[in-house]
């Protein structure tokens, strides 16, 4: 094992760590909210801090393997890829932590209506980001590209989410606040899948060396 | 992570014979196990410096030394220096390999006989320790009394490593030792660096930024016989205090 090779697997590492905090955030932001949970929302809140030292942590081990050890192909994209996928992460860390704020304002008040669409936006937005990482730890194309499909479910569902509460809020102004929150809530989801989706893309970039953002057609399954 | 202080230079000016000052006023201290490189672009005095760490300048008359050079504490530029004793504890490598006219076995254990080492069984022993620990044991040990010119290139250059090591120096200076190898062979002296540096100090002249930047923990930047920068390698290379440190490593000149 090169020198590399050791310092490359310390990265990756310090990847995984980072996105197991993230999604732990992102389960604990929505379970606070269900549950009217405060302490939970406040800790969600506290842990960014973790989150936003590692994103700092691996920029700057990446710059500094760059230029000391000057990677190659597979070693550049890899490094390249780090760089790209933690300023994901990081802001899916901040979207969490927006969640738990809207949270804790949403606890003031009477709760407005069970939360069903919500969660399960949650629950595919989460499964996303694990897939994309795992798809990232075994450089798996197949499964990135599947991560990238899910994207649709979750802004179908934010489509819902929204008319339903628009509703809410054209038969009693009395809910507009809450209902205002809780969309807010849906647009943070919505996002933390789409950051998830980026993290997808550049798991293709990762495998193939093609960047493919933006394009208008998704990539064929492998 | 300053360790242990291996060498120190202090206040070192150098002349060649007639007076050309080659030297300015270099301060810069080296770290026990540790991999400092010296780079610059050509004439700037690296190799000069270099070679002050074990006095081969001596070999010409008319070079002039002014300062010190502490090596473990005491200042080999002194007049009781011990030479012979000086460059079997600060071994050289050089650019291109310098293997003896004799078999591979030979080569290493040259340096041992001079010592005093005589048995034959011991002989044996050291000589395959330094093979293995320049990482050459495996391509040559069934072919130990072949001529040292039948090896390859990159091959040479670890068995004339592997003869330095066999008198358990304390530093090593290597003066360009990959610049006539082709990039696997250098590949494989970089990443013996990085295990030799457990047991030996090593200072190495690079015309090859990017093998200093690969190799290095600590990186001196010379110009014109003046030392403008030293620092660790990672802030060498990803942001130096100076600016002509910058203008070099982005390749601005030189």
């Amino acid at each position: 094992m090169t020198v590399l090779d050791d310092e490359l697997q310390q990265l990756k590492e310090k990847i995984l760590k980072m996105g197991s905090l993230v999604e732990e955030a992102l389960k604990n932001s929505i379970q606070a909210l269900v549950e009217r949970d405060n302490a939970l929302a406040q800790r969600v809140i506290d842990n960014d801090r973790v989150v936003n030292t590692l994103d700092v942590e691996i920029d700057e081990d990446s710059i500094r393997l760059i230029a000391l050890r000057q990677p190659m192909a597979g070693n550049l994209r890899f490094i390249t890829t780090a760089m790209k996928i933690t300023t994901d992460m990081e802001r899916m860390g901040d979207l969490a932590v927006n969640i738990a704020e809207r949270a804790i304002e949403l606890n003031e008040e009477p709760i407005l209506k069970p939360y069903i669409d919500i969660p399960r936006m949650r629950e595919i937005a989460q499964g996303m980001m694990r897939d994309a990482l795992d798809a990232f730890v075994r450089k798996d194309k197949k499964l990135a590209t599947e991560v990238i499909m899910r994207d649709d479910e979750v802004d179908d569902l934010k489509h819902d989410v929204l008319q339903e509460l628009a509703f809410f809020m054209a038969q009693d102004p009395t809910t507009v606040s809450r209902a205002m929150k809780i969309s807010f809530v849906a647009q943070y989801l919505e996002r933390l899948a789409d950051h998830a989706t980026n993290i997808a893309e550049m798991v293709i970039y990762l495998v193939e060396g093609k960047i493919i953002r933006h394009m208008i057609h998704p990539p064929e399954t492998a | 992570m300053a360790g242990k202080i291996e060498l120190e230079v202090k206040g070192l000016n150098f002349y060649y014979s007639g007076n050309i000052h080659a030297l300015k006023k270099i301060n810069l201290t080296v770290y026990r196990n540790t991999v400092t490189s010296l780079i610059g672009p050509s004439g700037c005095g690296k190799t000069t410096l270099l070679r002050c760490f074990n006095r081969m300048h001596d070999l010409y008359p008319g070079n002039r030394y002014q300062g010190e050079v502490l090596f473990q504490g005491d200042n080999i530029l002194s007049g009781g220096t011990d030479l012979i004793n000086l460059r079997s504890r600060i071994g050289m490598v050089f650019q291109k390999p310098t293997p003896f006219p004799m078999s591979i076995f030979d080569n290493i254990a040259y340096g041992l006989k001079l010592k005093g080492v005589k048995k034959r069984a011991e002989l044996s022993e050291k000589v395959e320790k330094a093979l293995v620990h320049a990482a050459l044991w495996n391509e040559v040990k069934d072919k130990l009394g072949a001529g040292a010119y039948a090896l390859s290139g990159g091959q040479q250059q670890r068995l004339v490593i592997a003869r330095a090591l066999a008198v358990d120096p304390e530093v090593l200076l290597f003066d360009e030792p990959t610049s006539a190898l082709d990039p696997i062979s250098t590949a494989k002296i970089e990443e013996l660096t990085e295990v030799l540096k457990k047991d030996v100090t090593i200072v190495i002249v690079t015309h090859n930024m990017q093998q200093a930047a690969r190799i290095s923990d600590w990186t001196g930047f010379l110009m014109l016989g003046e030392l403008i920068e030293f620092d660790r390698t990672d802030k060498i290379f990803t942001a130096p205090s100076e600016k002509l440190t910058e203008d070099y490593v982005t390749g601005r000149f030189g």
